[in-house]
């Protein structure tokens, strides 16, 4: 008899495998390979399927039922694209009296997030002086490889920082008093450590403290172009079209990164001292009430409060930016900030699973956090409204404000999109675009952009990336998140 | 010449493949091929270097430490290295030099920010030379 082959190999198509339940909802069964211990659950429309089949995405959303405690359903949101361990856009609640936590469900960019800044200014206000604008702002927010920032923080003054999140920005004068309730999460999450995280980490952490970064990481002007629910959008502080906004996106930098990836070096050990079986080694995880555990979480604490305070800085760059160029005060220009929101991190929340109250940790990696009205945790002024979610597209395309719903909270642990997916890589993207010069190309459409490096423009281009209406329009279908605005971009900031 | 490396790409980041005689080479290799995705080798010259000395559970987890210790590097030291002398390895530990030198604007242009080694498909093989296989997150 030939010995049985170990290795599975995957089906040739996801007809094979997938359940549909509707339209926008394709399971994975716990029998698809042994050891799941949840089914999986996939929003998406038919036409994405294929190609989250062929990158392996699916594999990943079923890997990730095995993590112990899971409850419910491992999650992929519409914008499911590939990633390490878990894939991007997957979310998973796991109980804390005895399940797990997993670095692989934050990411390496520890609270990477979106701020939406608005402005009372229009289109015709801004277009005159969109370049000195442009100009002004890559001059005040640092961004690029090897970026450096304009503050000379010390190692207490981190360890401060791991602590107190955007609060320490403010108290600092970087920012207003007004920006921290409408944060996610007030701007700081409590547990954080500075003891628990590496020397490494602060030592990557401190110089890069208010930069941008490089990849996918901009600080972009917008203006309204579409308006999909008036009362919402004026709760928002949004009422016309063409009014000018600001999206700001980028997460903890090189100390997030540094303390994931000591984490998963060391919760690898805790794999094996705890014996998990796992399918791919960058789930490595621990129980969250371990020491491995509580250790990473009281680290991803100070990354996810050094996050906020990163872009707390920025905002507040950027709003020195506007005042400069137009000579005019912040409260003259309408300068408010809108929301903020993470959407690479871990949180521990309350949800009702199943009829059950349970406390869990809800990782959500590459996917917002989407509360419904009233949910005790949205801030007072959205609470008629519901927890508006960021959701950026590429610099060519648009962007989209929506708000959580109820539907999110009983479904998804009150989570939806956070972005487009990338659909090309670095290298496909550049190949394709050979001699294709993108800065002008967008000039002509009337999309100022300025890079560190306008030859790595290509990689970020729209052709590589997911349209993020489709994604958005899925996540409206599903009803896990409901569209309020869509914005579309005038100047663009990359690293 | 026999080829050193080569670039993987992936959806949404990029890795490398490296090739040596045997597993020191490939692994130098791999750091090479790391900042050829971060600069121009060309432009950067051995003015200083770096000894590092590591130890992990296995093969594996020590390729995804050297590399990780060689972004630490760049990232708080704003090194740019481009030679390295693999001088001990075993499956657990590894000593090493690393030549290169500091960031100069005027002549480095930096490429790419490498946010961390990841285990996705990582290979380590050894027959018929040796040969190694990771994906970066950028």
């Amino acid at each position: 008899m030939p010995p049985v082959k170990r290795v599975r190999k995957m089906a040739a198509s996801w007809r094979s495998v997938l359940k549909k339940i509707d339209d926008y909802r394709w399971e994975i069964p716990k029998s698809y390979k042994a050891g799941m211990r949840v089914p999986g659950l996939i929003f998406a429309s038919e036409a994405m399927l294929d190609n989250i089949w062929e990158e392996k995405a699916a594999e990943q959303v079923a890997n990730v039922a095995f993590l112990p405690g899971i409850v419910n359903h491992s999650l992929a949101m519409p914008d499911i694209h590939w990633g390490y361990g878990f894939a991007i856009g997957g979310v998973a609640g796991t109980r804390v009296q005895d399940g797990v936590v997993s670095p692989g469900g934050v990411g390496f960019d520890i609270n990477c997030g979106v701020r939406l800044l608005r402005t009372n200014l229009t289109e015709s206000d801004v277009r005159p002086k969109l370049e000195q604008l442009v100009n002004q702002l890559f001059i005040n927010v640092p961004s690029g490889v090897g970026s450096t920032g304009r503050l000379k923080v010390s190692e207490k003054e981190l360890d401060e920082i791991m602590v107190k999140g955007s609060r320490w920005a403010v108290e600092k004068g970087l920012g207003d008093p007004d920006d921290i309730p409408v944060t996610e999460a007030s701007g700081c999450i409590t547990g954080a450590d500075p003891d628990k995280v590496s020397k490494k980490a602060k030592q990557r952490g401190i110089p890069q403290l208010g930069t941008l970064g490089s990849g996918n990481h901009f600080l972009e002007v917008g203006m309204v172009d579409e308006i999909y629910d008036r009362n919402a959008a004026r709760v928002m502080g949004i009422t016309e079209i063409k009014q000018v906004v600001v999206l700001i996106h980028t997460g903890s930098r090189g100390f997030g990164h540094q303390i994931c990836t000591d984490y998963v070096a060391m919760l690898g050990r805790a794999v094996k001292k705890y014996v998990i079986e796992l399918p791919d080694r960058q789930l490595a995880c621990a129980p969250v009430l371990s020491q491995e555990g509580e250790d990473y979480m009281a680290a991803m604490a100070g990354a996810a409060n050094y996050a906020w305070t990163n872009r707390q800085c920025i905002a507040h760059w950027t709003r020195e930016s506007f005042m400069k160029v137009f000579g005019k005060s912040r409260r003259e220009l309408g300068l408010e900030q809108v929301y903020d929101v993470a959407h690479n991190i871990a949180k521990i929340e309350q949800h009702t699973v199943e009829g059950r109250q349970h406390t869990l940790c809800v990782h959500r990696k590459g996917a917002t956090r989407a509360f419904p009205a009233n949910h005790p945790e949205v801030p007072a002024i959205y609470r008629e409204i519901g927890q508006p979610v960021l959701i950026p597209g590429d610099m060519g395309r648009c962007s989209y404000v929506a708000v959580g719903t109820e539907t999110a909270m009983k479904e998804t642990f009150g989570s939806a999109c956070h972005g487009a997916g990338r659909v090309q890589s670095r290298g496909a993207a550049k190949r394709n675009l050979r001699g294709v010069d993108i800065a002008k190309q967008l000039a002509e459409r009337g999309i100022i952009v300025k890079a560190g490096s306008m030859s790595s423009l290509a990689e970020e281009a729209s052709e590589a990336y997911k349209d993020v209406s489709d994604v958005v329009d899925v996540a409206q279908q599903a009803g896990i998140s409901l569209k309020i605005l869509k914005s579309v971009p005038m100047g663009v900031v990359k690293g | 010449m026999k080829k050193e490396f080569e670039i993987l790409n992936h959806t949404a980041d990029i890795g490398i493949i490296a090739y040596g005689s045997d597993m020191k080479e490939a692994f130098a290799n791999a750091s090479k091929g790391m900042f050829s995705l971060i600069t121009e080798l060309d432009d950067v010259e051995e003015i200083e270097h770096r000894d590092i000395e590591l130890t992990a559970p296995d093969l594996e987890s020590l390729l995804v430490a050297w590399l990780n210790e060689l972004i630490y590097l760049f990232d708080v030291d704003n090194i740019l290295l481009k030679r390295f002398e693999i001088k001990q390895l075993s499956e657990t530990q590894m000593k090493a030099r690393a030549y290169g030198e500091k960031v100069d604007a005027s002549r480095h242009k930096l490429k790419l920010g490498i946010k961390a080694t990841t285990y996705h498909m990582l290979k380590i093989e050894k027959n018929n030379g040796s040969k190694v296989q990771v994906i970066f997150d950028i």
